[in-house]
């Protein structure tokens, strides 16, 4: 069926609604984003399936993530009239127990209520104002928190996730449910390209890629050029510890796509590219699926909703190369080329793919425009900061209690995404640094973390807000090894083209490996230092220019650590094995025996009760003892 | 010519040319810029991509063996190489790195004698580090095929490689 008005969405979206909201049937929902499934989703998946075979009460769906990874598999469970409820941790094992649960109302056994995470106040997106809550008339359930108040919620406002979740990824009549495409084809009819731009102008979005560059600008600009224009999405995200575009790939597909066609009715384009990771195999077959969908309702393709525009979009994906995440490098890419990156005289939206005026954005820059489009750029507006508007997604990792993927508005301070929504860190290790903008960032002390989310604001500590990568550091984590990290992640990615990312990293990882060795010698921060400002100055991409600055951020704000590794030749983190021992506590130790249980050198030996012996000279620091006991009587020396 | 570099084995594998060119002209609509992924999919079949495919494809597209040589060296996930018979892909990202992911590394290298990269002698397990595979909340993670083990304790490691013949 074509789809030709919004008038002809409504009538999906309605019955859609229906099934999303208030289903005839117990209607189950389970998470299945690779990191879900990773968790075991699919055989709970499968075990459901089996077990309610022939029982057309109930219906077993999938959906994407909502994003709270730590407590995976999630599952939610609802019916009409009944309080939606969402559980934690549900292995194969658990879940027919929990469905039965929840038909019977038997949410105090204590099989089942040591896995209810919450029940759902409001399952509306903030798209879905024009609909009452479904939840409005039930009565919850005692005892049992709003899922809205739990830590890791509180405070997040979704518009890039907004459907994660809560829909079918592969099923677009659940996306109209969720007044997908009506932004689009509302603009398909009624706006004028210009109007388009305006508006993505107004609600102040910056890209979300890393840069932060305004993107009604560079739509605007793109627009001016004349000749075959492109719009991609850059979903290659590349830095090590962040999964937002992932997570939008494999939950909420459409969201990207309906993005992209505003942005090719907005710039005059009918060629899309997504350019997507090649470790995400299920975004993949996410968008494939997607992108039939779509071709089938006539909203891909040809004469879309019986107008001149028309659009396709090709699925590419790269090949393990950090650096095609770059704009040019993925361009090149896209065209079948090694990926490296040129010099911009000419910018992109002038002159990129296929020497064409091309725009490239990120996949979450698109998951907002349809928001913005739908809501008004005043709405939009309306959240972060005032050179940082909306919000921001962001997948906490590391050593934090709650790990997950998050959104929050822009402006709130970093203490309150680790401490609040993460619940600071598991078990009684200290916090000592968080981590943003992964090889292109910098890490941030205790000190500053009432920085707010903000463009400007994380620049001026020397980071960045990169692409969303967040990772927590404790007391056991090495910044010297950090720094070390990520150039050898550089190196390892740096195209090698010029001299000063090529060398300058090679030599300064030296540098490093030096020092972690315990062979670091006076001088040589400030030759890392020095270092430093030549590759920042004059690399010739966003890769090396980059690349200095976990090195510089490190030392200005942990040059202690730096000086104990040179000088006293000491790791405190326990992390590089030339710099420390392990040793026991004899009066800590209770004499359990788990160590010398698990050590694979046979190193740790005496009697049970007694406090053991760690023979240094057979010990290889593999830091399994460290881990078993449970007395803190292994120490690092 | 030697393929010395290419064959280590010394087998020539063989290769399905007429397989390999239906797939080039109704996959890949005999496209130049398809290149990237019609070495990924020679690269699913065969386990890695034998010099022979690779020199028909040059011939097919008329893109010099020199370029497609570049191509196959510049991208990571690109073996010249056959592998063995089970990929241990070990996360080596940053939320990996920071809960521990060497300390995993180092142990398994040492327990199947060889090094990131290389592949153990009987051909059942290579070694690949990646930078991360998005289920950082899982760290640190093992991918072993398709299959994927998280929050992997180094004394876990020994069970986990047995599974996989
Ligand atoms: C080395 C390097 C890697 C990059 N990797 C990514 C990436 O993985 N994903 C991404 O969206 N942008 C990445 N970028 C930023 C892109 O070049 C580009 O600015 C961005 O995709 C533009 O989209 P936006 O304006 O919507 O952010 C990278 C940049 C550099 C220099
Ligand atoms: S800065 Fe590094 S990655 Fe960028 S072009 Fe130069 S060598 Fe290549
Ligand atoms: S660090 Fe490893 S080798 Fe050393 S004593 Fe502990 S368990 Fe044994
Ligand atoms: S695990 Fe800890 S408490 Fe138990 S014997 Fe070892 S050092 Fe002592
Ligand atoms: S479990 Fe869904 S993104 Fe992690
Ligand atoms: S860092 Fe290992 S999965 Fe992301």
């Amino acid at each position: 069926m074509n789809i030709q008005s919004v008038k002809d969405l409504e009538l999906i979206k309605k019955e859609y609604r229906l099934k999303l909201n208030l289903p005839d049937t117990v209607k189950v929902n389970i998470g299945m984003a690779s990191c879900g499934i990773a968790a075991g989703a699919r055989e709970t998946f499968n075990a459901a399936k089996e077990t309610f075979a022939d029982n057309d009460s109930i219906d077993i769906c999938q959906t994407g993530c909502i994003g709270y990874c730590e407590v995976e598999p999630l599952v939610e469970i609802l019916a009409k009239g009944k309080p939606r409820v969402m559980f934690k941790k549900v292995t194969s094992d658990k879940i027919v127990d929990i469905i039965h649960g929840y038909m019977d109302n038997d949410f105090s056994d204590k099989k089942i209520k040591k896995h209810i995470l919450g029940q759902i106040r409001d399952p509306r997106s903030l798209l879905e104002e024009d609909m009452a809550n479904p939840q409005e008339q039930v009565d919850p359930i005692e005892g049992i928190p709003f899922l809205e108040d739990i830590p890791f919620f509180k405070g997040q406002v979704k518009i890039a996730l907004r459907n994660c979740g809560y829909m079918d990824p592969d099923s677009i009549e659940e996306y109209f449910g969720k007044q997908g495409y009506i932004a689009f084809l509302d603009a398909l009819h009624n706006a004028k390209p210009q109007e388009i731009i305006t508006a993505v102008k107004e609600s102040g979005l910056r890209g979300r890629g890393g840069g932060g560059f305004p993107t009604g600008i560079k739509w605007a600009t793109c627009a001016k050029h004349d000749g075959q224009r492109s719009i991609i999405c850059n979903a290659d995200e590349g830095d090590p510890g962040a999964y937002m575009d992932r997570s939008i790939l494999e939950g909420d597909p459409h969201s990207v796509i309906e993005g992209m066609l505003i942005a090719g009715l907005a710039i005059g384009s009918s060629l899309g590219f997504i350019y997507v990771r090649n470790e995400y195999p299920l975004a993949v077959k996410r968008l494939v699926t997607a992108i039939k969908q779509a071709t089938a309702y006539g909203l891909l393709g040809d004469n879309i909703a019986g107008t001149k525009f028309c659009f396709k979009i090709k699925i590419s994906t790269g090949a393990g190369a950090f650096v095609c995440g770059e704009s040019t490098a993925l361009m090149a890419s896209l065209e079948g080329k090694v990926g490296r990156p040129k010099a911009k005289y000419v910018h992109t939206v002038e002159k990129g793919f296929r020497d064409q005026p091309t725009n490239l954005n990120n996949v979450e820059t698109y998951a907002n425009v349809p928001a913005i489009i739908l809501k008004g750029a005043p709405w939009y507006a309306s959240f972060g900061t005032d050179n940082s508007k909306g919000t921001k997604a962001f997948s906490l990792v590391g050593k934090v209690r709650n790990t997950g993927l998050l959104e929050v508005p822009m402006g709130i301070p970093l203490k309150d995404i680790v401490f609040s929504l993460g619940e600071g860190l598991p078990g009684k290790k200290k916090f000592k640094a968080v981590q943003t903008g992964g090889p292109s960032g910098g890490c941030i002390p205790e000190a500053l973390m009432d920085t707010p989310v903000d463009y400007q604001q994380l620049a001026s500590v020397g980071s960045i807000m990169g692409s969303g990568g967040m990772i927590v550091m404790d007391e056991n984590t090495c910044m010297v090894d950090v720094a070390r990290y990520f150039l050898d992640f550089l190196k390892d990615e740096s195209c090698g083209q010029c001299n000063p990312c090529r060398e300058g990293i090679k030599q300064s990882l030296d540098i490093l490996t030096a020092i972690c060795e315990g062979e670091g010698k006076e001088g040589d921060i400030e030759l890392l230092e020095e270092l430093g400002v030549m590759i920042q100055r004059f690399s010739l991409c966003g890769l090396g220019t980059a690349a200095p600055n976990p090195v510089l951020t490190t030392i200005k704000y942990f040059r202690e650590e730096y000086e104990s590794h040179i000088r006293d030749k000491k790791c405190k983190a326990g992390v590089c094995k030339n710099l420390f021992m392990y040793e026991i506590d004899e009066d800590a130790c209770t004499g359990c025996t788990i160590c010398a249980k698990k050590c694979p050198q046979n190193a740790i030996t005496g009697t049970k009760k007694e406090p053991h012996v760690l023979d240094q000279d057979k010990c290889i620091k593999c830091g399994i003892c460290y881990d078993a006991c449970k007395f803190d009587a292994i120490v690092i020396k | 010519m030697s393929n010395a570099n290419t064959q280590p084995t010394g087998v020539e594998e063989e290769i399905h040319y007429l397989e390999l060119d239906q797939m080039i002209e109704k996959e890949f609509n005999n496209d130049k810029e398809n290149l990237i992924m019609i070495l990924q999919a020679i690269q699913r079949r065969y386990n890695y991509l034998p010099r022979p495919a690779l020199s028909y494809v040059s011939e097919k597209l008329s893109i010099p063996y020199s370029r497609i040589y570049e191509v196959s060296t510049f991208y990571s996930t690109f073996s010249l190489e056959p592998r063995g018979r089970n990929i241990i892909s070990i996360c080596t990202g940053t939320a990996c790195h920071v809960r521990g992911a060497d300390r995993i590394k180092e142990h398994i290298e040492t327990s199947l004698k060889i090094k990131d990269g290389e592949t153990t002698e009987d051909k059942r397990y290579t070694l690949e580090s990646v930078r991360c595979i998005g289920c950082c909340s899982l760290g640190p993670v093992v991918k072993i095929n398709e299959d994927m083990h998280g929050r992997i304790a180094t004394d876990e490691i020994k069970n986990v490689l047995n599974q996989y013949e």
